[in-house]
């Protein structure tokens, strides 16, 4: 069987999973799966990216994920006028202050001879521009935060269509790797995996309790579609559509919400398709045999000339910013931006899980783990539950029983642990390895 | 002015709670430094491992409840821990038959290591949600305080008040008790000496006939105690929760490569800089200040420097720093 066969079979194979999900379950979680899965392909392919071809290990994929969806939220959300212009620049200001004294301290670090006076100037002017940095910003957030808390309190939206905040989330995303990229890169492996699972909690607690930013946990709600996709309302209103519907034999609301959803999958998967044929191109290129060479043996790579701290900065940058791209599509998808939902089992060491099952280096491999592993994501729990079910059906009715049924769902983080031991041992370039 | 009460409030607010936390940092990072410095990776699945080993400790805690198995004033907890320590030593040492080995008998990458200790996170996580939930639990009883705020006002006459709570006198206590222990094992037995020198050198350590097995199990055993102690001190102090535990992985880590990764000693220092930092940057100074300065300074505002959900932040600001100053840590770990 050759490898062309074989990779055909894997994804028809996926194809049909999620074919059944649509006649065992519903059309709805069926185009619910789909509509994941191609965002999570998306997010393995920039983990790929930084894995796969250049050996970055990088745990921070939860924070560059939020930040594309604070991205669409700055982009698409409603404006607040009593927010705008005055306070919000006033807080972004006080941002930019806080970041030049950061820059001012590292450039007298370098200027400044080595001593005790560079060590006196620098904490000065860390201090300085700290409390400076905490006056301006200050003031800016109270104003803000008072104003009508229960629905705004933020510094609110642009109002533009939230397909812009797509590039502009891998944008942001970018922008946060190069600061990341630059302190942490150049550590041993282990090290920038810790520095990145850092990253990532702060991030996520900036979005919870940065209340003037996106509302922290009280969530901005109610973003906008993108555009072609309607809401599901408008069509329920929609005379053509119904007719349209009533002729398929489907009902109303089932119509709308299927439609909507199939709109968003055909979005998602030409987005998929351009990330996925540019990361195709980077790694046929004299640039991706550059990066292996680099990911295979630093020292040689380095010996012929190569600027690896370059080159994985480089990478590491269009990583993040993918991730950064498939988070803002997410939160579009979802109508909203909730910072709890966040956690780093989900959204980052899941799509570890999706690069290695696939196949580390591989592309095609990635967007195959991407919607498998979505797949058995969603679909352990109920699984579960239903083994759970027969399981103890023996068993007479008690707390040892309901306790069974109740845990059962928590099973899917013990399947995608056993399935990575198992893929790691049994096979360990993944199901499509790398050529 | 009044230098008394401001240091009863400083010692109620942040030296107690911060010497606390700085113990349970402590053990959970030598945990951590261990594995590093005998199996050479970082390991992802402390976090939930120490869950694990708190979970087996509860567990038995409220069977010996229901018994009606007590310890007077000293939480039950205490009296469950050697079988939380031997349940949790018995799952590491067949994790390590089952998955580790394998890798170590083929010499993989560290990074390849740390793969497959992801692979352990998610499998123990996914045990710990299943049989006790992703929720608190407590599982803390008897005498709540040791010396209680009334108590001590009735003493002394002070109007702040200074409250030791039972766990985190427990606490400290237990955390000296260990490193002790720990110290004299390293130093003094056939033993710790031949983990050391395996850490140190580990093909010296197999050409003088040093078995890298029996270390390696030798290293899971000391783990598990650490990490079921290190939780169970931290369940019984605050509370609890899968998830918290998980979290608590970075700080363990950041304490760990601050006192310089496979260094005890620097875990142990590297766990009270990062535990009192943690507590001193998101402590609102606003009454230490009061009483501490004349009354014509006395602060507006809450003379916090980051709110308390930050505390990651500050953790993971210290690490950063290490990493870009002083790679090796406070203490020579290994080199970077």
């Amino acid at each position: 069987m050759n490898d062309t066969l074989k990779n055909t079979l894997l994804f028809v194979g996926i194809a049909g999973l999620i074919i059944g999900t649509g006649f065992v379950q519903s059309w709805n979680s069926a185009l619910l799966i789909l509509n994941m899965g191609l965002i999570s392909a998306i997010m393995a392919l920039g983990v790929n990216l930084q894995w796969g071809f250049a050996g970055l290990f990088n745990t921070g994929i939860m924070g560059f994920v939020a930040l594309g969806g604070l991205a669409s939220v700055l982009v698409a959300a409603r404006p607040v006028p009593e927010a705008w212009p005055g306070p919000a620049f006033q807080a972004v200001g006080g941002l930019l202050m806080g970041a030049a004294t950061i820059g001012l301290a590292i450039l007298a670090w370098r200027r400044l001879d080595k001593g005790r006076t560079r060590g006196l100037a620098v904490l000065a002017i860390l201090l300085i521009g700290f409390f400076a940095f905490r006056a301006v910003f200050d003031a800016a957030v109270t104003v803000i935060e008072a104003n009508n808390p229960a629905s705004a309190g933020n510094i609110g939206g642009l109002g533009l269509p939230i397909l812009l905040s797509w590039p502009l989330g891998g944008v942001l995303a970018a922008g946060a790797a190069w600061i990341i990229g630059k302190t942490a890169l150049g550590l041993r492996s282990d090290y920038l995996a810790i520095a990145t699972l850092g990253i990532a909690e702060i991030i996520i607690a900036v979005l919870k309790n940065e209340d003037w930013l996106a509302r922290g946990v009280k969530n901005i709600i109610g973003l906008p579609r993108p555009w072609p996709v309607p809401l599901e309302v408008e069509l329920q209103q929609d005379p053509a559509f119904l007719e349209r519907a009533a002729g398929l034999g489907l009902d109303p609301t089932t119509a709308s919400t299927l439609w909507v959803k199939l709109l968003y999958a055909v979005l998602f998967a030409i987005v998929l398709a351009i990330i996925f044929w540019l990361a195709e191109r980077a790694r046929h290129s004299p640039w991706g045999r550059m990066m292996r060479a680099i990911r295979d043996n630093e020292v040689a790579a380095e010996a012929m000339g190569k600027d690896v701290k370059r080159r994985h900065l480089q990478v590491f940058i269009l990583g993040s910013a993918v991730c950064g791209i498939a988070g803002a599509m997410m939160t579009s998808m979802d109508g909203q931006l909730t910072p709890t939902s966040y956690q780093p089992l989900r959204f980052t060491f899941l799509i570890w899980v999706m690069v290695i099952i696939g196949g580390s280096g591989n592309n095609l491999g990635s967007v195959l783990g991407g919607f498998l592993i979505w797949f058995l994501w969603v679909q352990v729990e109920p699984l579960g539950i239903g083994l759970m079910n027969l399981i103890t059906s023996g068993l007479s009715d008690g707390a040892l029983k309901s306790h069974l049924i109740d845990s059962a769902a928590h099973m899917r983080l013990f399947t995608m642990g056993l399935l990575l031991l198992l893929v790691l041992r049994f096979s360990p370039r993944g199901l499509i390895p790398e050529k | 002015m009044d230098l008394l009460n401001a240091f009863v409030a400083l010692a109620n607010f942040v030296l107690i709670p911060g010497l606390a936390y700085g113990s349970q940092l402590a053990l959970g990072a030598l945990g951590v430094t261990l594995v590093y410095g005998i199996l050479r990776f970082s390991n992802f699945a402390h976090g939930d491992t120490m869950a694990f080993g708190t979970m087996a400790v509860i567990l038995i805690t409220w069977w010996f409840q229901s018994l009606g198995i007590h310890l007077g004033p000293l939480p039950t907890a205490l009296l469950a821990l050697p079988f939380g320590i031997a349940v949790t030593a018995a799952v590491m040492i067949f994790t390590d038959r089952t998955v580790y080995r394998f890798y170590r008998k083929k010499k993989s990458d560290p990074v390849i290591l740390v793969m497959v200790s992801l692979g352990v996170m998610f499998i123990m996580n996914g045990i710990v949600r299943f049989i006790i939930g992703p929720d608190d639990q407590s599982f803390a009883d008897g005498e709540r305080f040791l010396i209680s705020a009334r108590t001590f006002k009735q003493m002394t006459g002070q109007q702040e008040a200074l409250a030791i709570r039972t766990s985190t006198a427990i606490t400290v206590v237990t955390a000296i008790l260990v490193v002790a222990a720990l110290f004299w094992f390293l130093n003094k037995t056939r033993t710790g000496k031949s983990m050391r020198a395996f850490s140190d050198n580990e093909d010296l350590a197999l050409l003088s006939g040093i078995n890298p097995e029996r270390v390696v199990m030798v290293t899971w055993l000391i783990v598990a105690a650490l990490t079921t102690i290190a939780g169970t001190l931290y369940g019984l102090d605050k509370s609890f929760k899968p998830f918290t535990y998980f979290q608590l992985l970075l700080p363990f880590f950041a304490a760990a490569i601050v006192g310089g990764l496979g260094n005890p000693v620097g875990a142990i220092a590297g766990g009270f800089v990062i535990a009192f930092s943690e507590v001193t940057v998101t402590y609102a100074w606003k009454k230490v200040a009061t009483y501490a300065l004349p009354d014509s300074m006395a602060p507006n505002s809450l003379l916090q420097l980051l709110s308390t959900d930050y505390k990651f932040a500050v953790s993971f600001g210290i690490l950063l720093i290490v990493l870009l100053f002083k790679p090796t840590g406070l203490f020579q770990g290994k080199s970077v």
